[in-house]
């Protein structure tokens, strides 16, 4: 007989005692399959799922918090720290969202390397997303080549930025560095990489593979109005038959001037979301494509002309003393954006990640809200387990490629 | 004199602010897009005020009226989103809470914000009916800013423990945490008497006991284990192995000049 004390409590399963015979379980937070720190408590009747409940908050650090304590650019690496697959989207639509507010725009040469960041982030992000939704249903040898493929990736990001995960290669007004030597040679080698690898490998291993659809197939269907109705953003949203991807719709950076398509499925089932990852991908090559001749014709300027709230050139902060005043004033106080509020949505790789930011004219923000894809995602797993067996909870949690560092922040 | 600290907001503030400095605003525009004037056509009394900020339509309601605002947004006007909720802390201003509701429009790709003003203490009518998306939203206003929901299905912390006291997002709550959260975990495993004998956290990663013989504070003094050493120390000098260019051993080295 086990003793419940303060350090291990002894939990009776009460329910499994009783006529009707349900069993919980814990699911997490420490199963390998609950990407992160998800906790499900799941109701069983046999197999079946009665009853989900979603538990989250083991990787709560209060970035909102932080970020009324911290000025616009200090909080900037934070924001690395929320969905730590593809920061540079994190740092992107936090930037987005201050310069929003500032009324400044980012000039054009870094718009292009703005843009090739996101979209190799996104390659990165479902790159990740493939290989541990392979892993979790049970197909080891996708995981290693799609990790393969990522490495690549995250060594153009390292070449760019010198990180691998938390990239902060985005600054509010710009970027902070110019492309490095061979970096267009490098992606357009990695462009034609994926492309052949999606068709050859990922593709070729997965998609007309019996047991991949077997698994797959007509699991976690979720309808259009419930997609709508539960907050589901992204290629979960998509995935259910309605085209909108806010690229397209409310355009952003360069994607307005970008020749590229947005994939709908009308399956609603996980396998329908896959295979819109995969096209999602040829599509995210087929920008960075199109922005490595652009990049050429674009001027030298990196960070937008805004004295006020950005500072200049290194060049100008060593020779001129102006610049060097702003520079110094920016440092120790912090920019002042005026008062207002925005809310800007961007499409990150997991959905709809917006930043919605209340300014009150100080250096700190008054309020940020982080709108993360996974938070609402994860929500809706209390209505799509109901009712399906043990078995394809693991698929579906993969299915909803949920985060935990911005389903927590 | 000390500097006056306003206890109603402990979050980070700049510690210069000009005088003469006036912050600039964002400029409201009025309704002209057609869409957008339909929209405040369509809700008619119960718009108290309505601008457009960014690109975004931003209607002010009262907040008894909510839901029957989000529910015209949503089955006349075709606002079959609820992106986000949240609160937002003027306590020490105006002591109340501004709530925001960010809907959007899937087939006109427009975006809606809805404000609402409530005082402190009073409750807002739950949304979950009308968007599940609210459901964790909800939650999380309630467990950041302790914003009480009628109606929420499931209304619980979310993000904090159960059993934690205070929310974390009000001005008042500091970024460090209270004295609740520094002896959280110590009052939860071991309990309260336990405080004195396990001590406050350490946060400073870099702090060295001096009297500590037990976790290699001690290098270069090593004395036995566990011993108690808080009376007095015996000195002992460190020997350096010899080198061949430098001498370490040598004391005379560096003296300071007499003057000083």
């Amino acid at each position: 007989m086990q003793v419940a004390n303060k350090l291990s409590p002894f939990f009776e399963n009460l329910n499994f005692e009783r006529d009707d015979n349900t069993m919980v379980i814990n699911f997490g937070p420490q199963h390998p399959s609950a990407h992160g720190q998800l906790r499900l408590v799941l109701e069983l009747d046999g197999e079946q799922v009665v009853k989900a409940y979603p538990d989250i908050g083991y990787l709560h650090r209060g970035i909102e918090k932080m970020a009324e304590n911290m000025t616009y650019n200090e909080f900037l690496p934070t924001t690395d720290r929320l969905d730590y697959i593809a920061s540079t989207s994190n740092n992107y639509a936090y930037a987005l969202a201050v310069e929003k507010l500032l009324g400044i725009e980012a000039p054009r040469r870094a718009q292009v390397i703005r843009t090739m960041l996101l979209e190799l982030n996104r390659v990165i992000s479902h790159l990740f997303f493939l290989a541990t939704h392979a892993l979790d249903v049970g197909a080891m040898s996708v995981f290693l080549y799609a990790f393969r493929e990522r490495e690549f990736a995250m060594d153009l990001m390292e070449d760019y930025c010198g990180a691998r995960l938390t990239h902060s290669a985005v600054r509010i007004g710009g970027v902070p560095l110019d492309l490095p030597a061979n970096w267009l040679e490098n992606l357009a080698v990695f462009c034609d990489k994926v492309e052949y690898e999606l068709e050859h490998t990922y593709e070729a291993l997965l998609t007309e593979n019996r047991i991949w659809k077997m698994r797959l197939e007509d699991v976690g269907v979720i309808s259009a109005e419930d997609a709508l109705n539960w907050g589901c953003t992204g290629v979960m949203l998509r995935g259910s038959g309605v085209k909108y991807d806010i690229r397209k719709e409310e355009p952003y950076e360069l994607y307005a001037e970008l020749d590229f398509d947005v994939p709908v499925s009308q399956r609603c089932d996980s396998y329908g979301r896959y295979r819109l990852y995969m096209e999602e991908m040829k599509q995210s090559v087929r920008i960075m494509r199109q922005l490595i001749p652009m990049y050429a014709q674009t001027q030298p300027q990196l960070m937008a002309h805004a004295p006020q709230y950005i500072s200049a050139t290194k060049e100008d902060i060593m020779t001129q003393n102006y610049a060097l005043m702003q520079h110094f004033v920016l440092v120790t106080q912090g920019m002042r954006p005026p008062k207002g509020e925005v809310y800007v949505p961007t499409e990150s790789p997991k959905g709809e990640l917006g930043f919605y930011i209340k300014s009150e004219g100080e250096p700190y923000a008054y309020r940020l809200k982080c709108r993360a894809p996974s938070f609402f995602h994860t929500g809706l797993l209390q209505k799509l387990l109901v009712g399906t067996y043990i078995a394809d909870v693991v698929t579906i949690i993969g299915t909803t490629n949920i985060v935990f560092g911005e389903v927590d922040r | 004199m000390r500097k006056y600290v306003p206890k109603d907001n402990v979050q980070g503030k700049s510690y210069y602010t000009d005088r003469f400095w006036v912050a600039p605003r964002v400029p409201r525009e009025e309704v002209r897009d057609t869409h957008f004037t339909g929209v405040v056509a369509t809700l008619g009394v119960l718009v108290k005020e309505a601008h457009v900020e960014l690109g975004q339509l931003i209607v002010h309601i009262e907040a008894r009226d909510n839901v029957a605002v989000i529910k015209v947004l949503k089955e006349t006007c075709g606002y079959t989103q609820c992106s986000e909720q949240s609160a937002v802390d003027y306590l020490a201003k105006d002591g109340e809470f501004e709530l925001f509701y960010q809907l959007l429009n899937v087939n006109e790709a427009k975006r809606v914000r809805v404000l609402c003003r409530i005082k402190k203490g009073e409750a807002i009518e739950s949304i979950v009916p009308l968007f599940n998306s609210a459901n964790f939203a909800e939650r999380e206003m309630f467990d950041m800013f302790g914003i009480k929901v009628n109606n929420h299905p499931f209304l619980k912390r979310i993000l904090m423990p159960d059993d934690w006291e205070g929310h974390p997002l009000l001005k008042t709550y500091p970024l460090q945490g209270d004295e609740f959260a520094s002896w959280y975990e110590v009052d939860k495993i071991f309990g309260k008497e336990y405080r004195d004998i396990i001590g406050p956290e350490n946060r400073d990663p870099a702090k060295v006991d001096r009297h500590d013989t037990k976790r290699f504070a001690r290098i270069g003094y090593e004395v036995p284990f566990g011993v108690d050493n808080t009376a007095g120390e015996t000195q002992k000098e460190i020997e350096y192995s010899e080198t061949l260019l430098v001498n370490y051993n040598k004391k005379e080295s560096k003296t300071l000049d007499k003057r000083r």
